[in-house]
């Protein structure tokens, strides 16, 4: 798989495909590469002056350096599109057509090549050279009006959430053209947009609203999920936080030995939840939170504790799950995650670190030659 | 030509996550086969969503189950039992999200499928995993937010824990499970091997993170510190956030502090002129920028940065977002009927292959719809 991809959306589809057991193969510029090797979060460096985020999510692959406006370099990456299964890539519309990379030109040198691309707003449209930036998307697409409560500021997703969805899609899209390669011998062509992924991932909220033609409304205190009744949210206890999750009210009401909830009948969880999630606020507050979760839990009510990640990390729930894995960067031990995805019962690790800039481009210059002769 | 044509599919999950992968896979052309239980079938026909149904089921359940069947079957049943395993036997991929234990009294783990199917691709998505103390708890959204420091990200300090208002956990596992499912599809094309793959709401969740959570794992175990006012991103520096204008919202990605100072123009951010202090001095550059910020409107500022190539978009409701031409140049929304004739609009799959549009007309199935059919079609009775 050849990267042609910066940042976030594109490289985490290529991780992916790295951990499932591809060979991806970055394509960077000569002299800075990437973009997102100089821009950390935290200011986190690796010792090879990249930065940590790049490390994270560029791990297993390897770097091929070569200039797009150069025609040697333009040469040689046709001769490796001639030899790859998928290429990718981010570049806002018409860069690599400029380039005579484009998915025609691609096909032309490949027609069994899956070419997949990722764009900001899709391929037309009046927003189609606006920067594919991930909060500009979470504002852009309603999402930043879900979370938060009413009265709030638009509340964004603290994640690039947009990017990480849009890679996932992009990689469901690359893996259903293999299928079909292998079935028919023919390649594809796969995009997808921030937009459309932001708007697919909101997809129950928009076909609710297109039903109702009424805007989500965030509740006013411990909002969850605009579309769901009472008590879906975040509280607080006397000493940290509970998440409580669907319930019938009856049940919650014995579940929290709460008389005064028998006042709400079930019809009305929706109606008037704003009020029934104040009431439920100021009794939570009375008691620790592992009073309550022994007690709901013990009425089989959907609740837990909300952590922090140190108190997560000390859980044997997340321990079980073994989720970490370290590599070596340089001479430095980085701790990261791995592939979610388990098969045959295994977990997938691998512990090859981020590529230098330009790293293989002997190696896979002299496999270019071996292959021509 | 469709990617996943000749893909049978049968999908005993409920709710959001298992259901959207098959969606997923329906989209892209395979066939897909709710199994549901006679009477009351996948829970989420009856999981009410605001005072929102339609014909008595929600409309999320339309939204997740369009353009699939749906057969009806007791599992716990002798006669529907050994239909459903003749039906296994002719399925390319059987996918759940039971609670660990359920398919295996049943008879129906992965170990009992591939003697009824070799060549199956088996996948089951847990709430916690098999190995977990947690493991019988139910897996649900919310609570997978909860547990796994999600909500620490998001708004403001001093803010209560802050849930993201979309069932971001369904949908990631769901995501994850598709891939899968995908990926040993494809290694089944090449080896014509059986896959069981395994996917976990907990994992799905942790991965979303791992950005922030490597940052966490290497740093010495700081906890994200969301900033006092206009928080988007606990890790960014300033002035990433989504600011109050004179008449609405102003969202600005990352930018040079001493760029906007002189294009706002902004006084007083002229003395951030280091690179470093726009993260360790973010909240004050934050509040600074607000109150510059609300002296006008959107589109007042819009003029003035999207020239710079300032990074920056208004933020809309999904009405404001509707009458868009970038929203209606995607060509997202599609409608679909069900042979009840109930028409709903929903949203498209985001991908797009050799230039076209994956969308099919199908509504959701009624419970049991295709059970004759399949009966007959697949010669169970």
């Amino acid at each position: 798989m050849l990267e042609f991809s910066q940042y976030l959306s594109g490289p985490s589809a290529g991780l992916r495909l790295a951990d499932l057991g591809a060979r991806v193969i970055k394509i960077e510029r000569p002299g800075t590469g990437d973009a997102c090797r100089q821009l950390a979060i935290k200011n986190l460096w690796a010792p090879d002056g990249s930065s940590l985020l790049f490390h994270t999510i560029n791990r297993n692959k390897e770097s091929f350096a070569a200039n797009l406006k150069n025609p040697d370099d333009i040469g040689l990456l046709r001769q490796l599109i001639e030899k790859a299964d998928v290429l990718t890539h981010n570049f806002r519309p018409g860069v690599m057509e400029k380039a005579g990379l484009g998915y025609e030109d691609a096909k032309a040198l490949n027609p069994k090549l899956i070419y997949a691309e990722i764009s900001g707003y899709g391929t037309s449209g009046p927003w189609k050279d606006l920067p594919g930036q991930d909060l500009l998307l979470q504002a852009l697409s309603g999402l930043a009006y879900t979370t938060g409560n009413e009265d709030d500021l638009p509340v964004p997703f603290g994640i690039a959430v947009a990017d990480i969805i849009c890679g996932a899609h992009l990689v469901q899209g690359i893996l259903g053209g293999l299928i079909r390669r292998q079935k028919r011998g023919v390649g594809a062509h796969i995009e997808v947009s921030l937009l459309a992924s932001l708007l697919d991932f909101q997809f129950e909220l928009f076909t609710t609203y297109f039903a109702s033609h009424k805007l989500p409304q965030r509740s006013k205190t411990a909002n969850g999920h605009s579309l769901l009744s009472a008590p879906y949210g975040v509280y607080a206890t006397a000493d940290g936080y509970l998440a409580l999750a669907m319930v019938d009210l009856k049940k919650l009401s014995q579940g929290l030995a709460c008389k005064e909830l028998l006042m709400y009948k079930q019809e009305d969880a929706f109606s008037l939840r704003n009020e029934i999630k104040e009431l439920l606020s100021l009794h939570l507050r009375e008691q620790t939170s592992l009073y309550w979760l022994e007690l709901l839990h013990s009425y089989g009510i959907w609740a837990m504790p909300v952590m922090t990640w140190k108190e997560m990390r000390a859980h044997p729930a997340y321990q079980s799950l073994l989720m970490e894995q370290k590599i070596l960067a340089g001479n430095r031990e980085i701790i990261t995650t791995r592939c979610p995805i388990r098969y045959n019962g295994q977990r997938l690790y691998n512990q090859k670190a981020a590529p230098q800039l330009g790293g293989q481009n002997q190696s896979i210059l002299s496999e270019l030659k071996t292959v021509k002769a | 030509m469709n990617l996943l044509e000749d893909i049978l599919v049968l999908d005993f999950s409920q709710f959001l996550s298992g259901p959207s992968a098959g969606l997923r896979l329906a989209d892209m052309g395979a066939r897909v086969i709710k199994i549901e239980k006679p009477g009351t079938g996948d829970i989420c026909r009856e999981l009410y969503v605001s005072d929102v149904n339609i014909e008595g089921e929600s409309t999320i359940f339309h939204a997740i189950n369009r353009h699939k069947e749906s057969y009806a079957a007791d599992l716990k049943n002798e006669d529907d039992l050994v239909r459903i395993k003749k039906l296994i036997g002719e399925a390319d991929v059987v996918m759940h999200n039971f609670r660990p234990g359920v398919m295996e009294r049943l008879g129906l783990a992965y170990e009992d499928v591939r003697r009824l199917n070799p060549t199956v691709v088996y996948a089951e998505i847990s709430g916690y995993g098999d190995d977990s103390p947690w493991r019988n708890l139910p897996g649900q959204d919310l609570l997978l937010q909860a547990v796994s420091g999600l909500t620490w990200l998001s708004h403001n300090d001093g803010e209560m824990p802050t849930p993201m208002g979309v069932a971001v956990v369904d949908i990631l596992a769901g995501a994850h499970t598709a891939q899968g499912v995908l990926a040993a599809l494809y290694q089944r094309s090449v080896k014509n091997t059986s896959a069981l793959v395994q996917v976990s709401m907990f994992e799905s969740v942790l991965d979303f993170q791992f950005e922030v959570l490597t940052c966490f794992y290497n740093d010495g175990e700081e906890l994200p510190q969301r900033s006092r006012t206009n928080g988007a991103h606990a890790y960014i520096s300033a002035p990433y956030g989504i600011y109050k204008t004179a008449n609405g919202f102003l969202a600005l990605a990352m930018a040079d502090i001493q760029q906007l100072a002189a294009l706002l123009p902004c006084k007083e951010l002229e003395a951030f002129t280091a690179r470093d202090e726009w993260f360790t001095r973010r909240d004050e550059i934050k509040g600074v920028l607000a109150d510059c910020l609300k002296q006008n409107t959107t589109e007042h500022w819009l003029a003035i940065l999207q020239p710079a190539d300032i990074w920056c978009a208004p933020v809309h409701d999904y009405e404001t977002l509707r009458r868009q031409g970038g929203y209606k140049a995607l060509d997202m929304e599609m409608d679909v009927r069900t042979s009840n004739n109930i028409l709903l609009t929903t949203t498209r799959c985001p991908l797009r292959v050799d230039g076209e549009y994956l969308t099919s007309p199908v509504g959701a199935p009624f419970l049991g719809e295709h059970t004759e059919t399949i009966n007959r079609e697949f010669s169970l009775s």
